[in-house]
């Protein structure tokens, strides 16, 4: 294992260290924790329901690099792949909270989901109004009956997006929760990988593909797919997983968004390529794509690997897709 | 029979030890059905359980809990803080009001992780130790063996909570972590009553 890495109990919080001192113009570090708040000068002006994310570290730019005006107010950051502790969580609530109270954006992952409601229950012993909306776009896993849920992934950052702008505009805590509601069920995502990621703390890779093979329906946190296959060029994987994504939609009419996401090792060289192939694919079967875009916003650590998100979009979730904001990742 | 202060101060002790000594060994067993950090994890809260005890130690079994329960939640994060969290939390909170059984003390604990996970026997999660040993005490035949028998109860398990159950069929054949790091925990326990 080669990291730029210093010891490994210290990455989380010399993460975070650096990434505040070189934005300390967007963000400030909440302290005694590893959560980032807000330090814009519109932070404490502009009111608005507070929206708190989080999740384990290894995935960034999300959360932190999604802070800032128009998207979230705070984001807590565990431990490599591990959810954020309560407390944490309280903490980033706490500050972020101007008493028209706070959205938890979580991703369906077991850790996060009980740590966020442990959080979610100290924050209402102080009358904070919380809600919580789950994201869980990914298709490649069964339902609740037989798993844990479909799990949160490249999605969440179209969530967070969306829902941010709406905070701005100045819905309230239940608008936002439905808003959210619906912006997920209609959000779906597969991923592929064609090499594991190395948790620092464990060494090596989390499992092992040969030279010609890739993986599909990874989770961020290197947890195996559903089947692994030889790999193909880039527009026969695009053709492979739209097929698989367009089929999760009744209604094929009206608009689209589309987010091709590097899972942490992949250039962007290959990702525009892909991008380049999933909108052919996309215009060849008359889906109206009207907000693209490409990059890496939802990583796991280095593994090699990509991601596509569709979304079912109206007018609406566009406008607030498009929305310019101040943050360091979007 | 009751647990006193002393012999769970015991009991702690060798579970913080053996979570220790067995670090890289629970990392192994969730590297091949979750994320590979389980060990990392229980070690970072064993070492927060070390720290909190020697900064103040517990004068009722009801505080001693408390400390174990606010080290897992602070310091472990994952699933594993919450759940472990949970179950000492209420037991803190039961051996507060009255000195109860340890077969009930058990019960609280599992209870308290079947909430908090909404979870229950026989989905490959710690619930498949805990209930068992539970089981065990309120008929009094608690000994190694009962707790290997209710580890290797999850090996051929599919999963059906948390992350091993992405792997649906696949997670059959591996021992649950979540369960080894509660069998070192009843172990433990074994230990402290001298029943070996």
């Amino acid at each position: 294992m080669k990291k730029i890495i210093n010891n490994v109990e210290d990455i989380v919080p010399e993460m975070i260290s650096g990434l505040v001192r070189t934005n300390s113009d967007l963000l400030k570090e909440i302290e005694g924790t590893t959560a980032v708040v807000r330090n814009d000068k519109l932070f404490s002006e502009h009111k608005q329901v507070g929206i708190v994310s989080g999740g384990g570290s290894g995935h960034e730019p999300l959360h932190a690099g999604f802070v800032g005006d128009g998207m979230l107010s705070a984001a807590v950051a565990g431990e490599v792949f591990t959810s954020p502790t309560p407390d944490q969580i309280y903490e980033a609530i706490c500050a972020v909270d101007q008493g028209l109270g706070v959205l938890l954006i979580v991703k369906n992952y077991s850790g996060d989901i009980m740590n966020f409601d442990m959080a979610k229950e100290m924050a209402e012993a102080d009358d904070i109004k919380i809600a919580t909306v789950v994201v869980d776009d990914d298709i490649s896993v069964k339902n609740s009956e037989f798993t844990q849920g479909k799990r949160g992934v490249a999605g969440t950052a179209l969530v967070e997006k969306i829902i941010g702008a709406a905070a701005r505009l100045g819905e309230s805590l239940d608008e936002l929760v439905k808003l959210g509601k619906s912006v997920v069920d209609n959000t779906k995502t597969i991923g592929i990988a064609l090499h594991a990621a190395t948790v620092p703390a464990v060494g090596h890779p989390g499992f092992e593909l040969k030279d010609d093979e890739i993986e599909y329906g990874i989770g961020i946190h290197n947890e195996r797919g559903y089947s692994v296959e030889k790999i193909q060029p880039a527009k026969e994987l695009a053709h492979e997983l739209i097929e698989k994504i367009i089929k999760e939609f009744d209604d094929k009419s009206g608009k689209f968004a589309v987010l091709i996401n590097g899972m942490g090792g992949t250039p962007l060289m290959e990702q525009y390529i892909f991008a380049n192939n999933v909108l052919d694919e996309l215009e060849s079967k008359n889906i109206d794509v009207e907000f693209s875009k490409v990059g890496n916003l939802v990583t796991s650590l280095d593994m090699q690997g990509i991601s596509l998100t569709i979304m079912k979009a109206n007018d609406d979730w566009i406008d607030k897709l498009k929305e310019p904001v101040v943050t360091i990742g979007w | 029979m009751k647990l006193e202060l002393e012999q769970s101060q015991k009991w702690v002790e060798l579970f913080v030890q053996k979570l220790e000594t067995n670090k890289a060994y629970l990392n192994e067993l969730d590297t091949a059905i979750g994320d590979g950090d389980h060990g990392t994890n229980m070690d970072r809260g064993a070492k927060a359980i070390t720290e909190s005890l020697s900064k103040k130690t517990p004068n009722t079994v009801s505080d001693l809990y408390k400390a174990v329960a606010f080290a897992m939640i602070q310091k472990v994060g994952g699933a594993s803080g919450p759940l472990y969290g949970t179950a000492f939390l209420d037991m803190s909170k039961a051996v507060k009001t009255e000195n109860i059984e340890l077969s009930d003390l058990i019960q609280v604990g599992s209870d308290g992780i079947k909430r908090r996970g909404e979870s229950d026997v026989k989905m490959k999660t710690m619930i498949d130790v805990w209930q068992p040993i539970a089981d065990d005490l309120k008929s009094n035949k608690l000994d190694k063996a009962n707790v290997d028998t209710a580890l290797n109860s999850t090996k051929d398990m599919v999963a059906t909570k948390g992350r091993a159950s992405y792997l649906e069929e696949k997670s059959k054949g591996h021992l649950d972590p979540g369960s080894q790091s509660s069998a070192y925990l009843f172990e433990s326990l074994v230990d402290v009553l001298g029943d070996n």
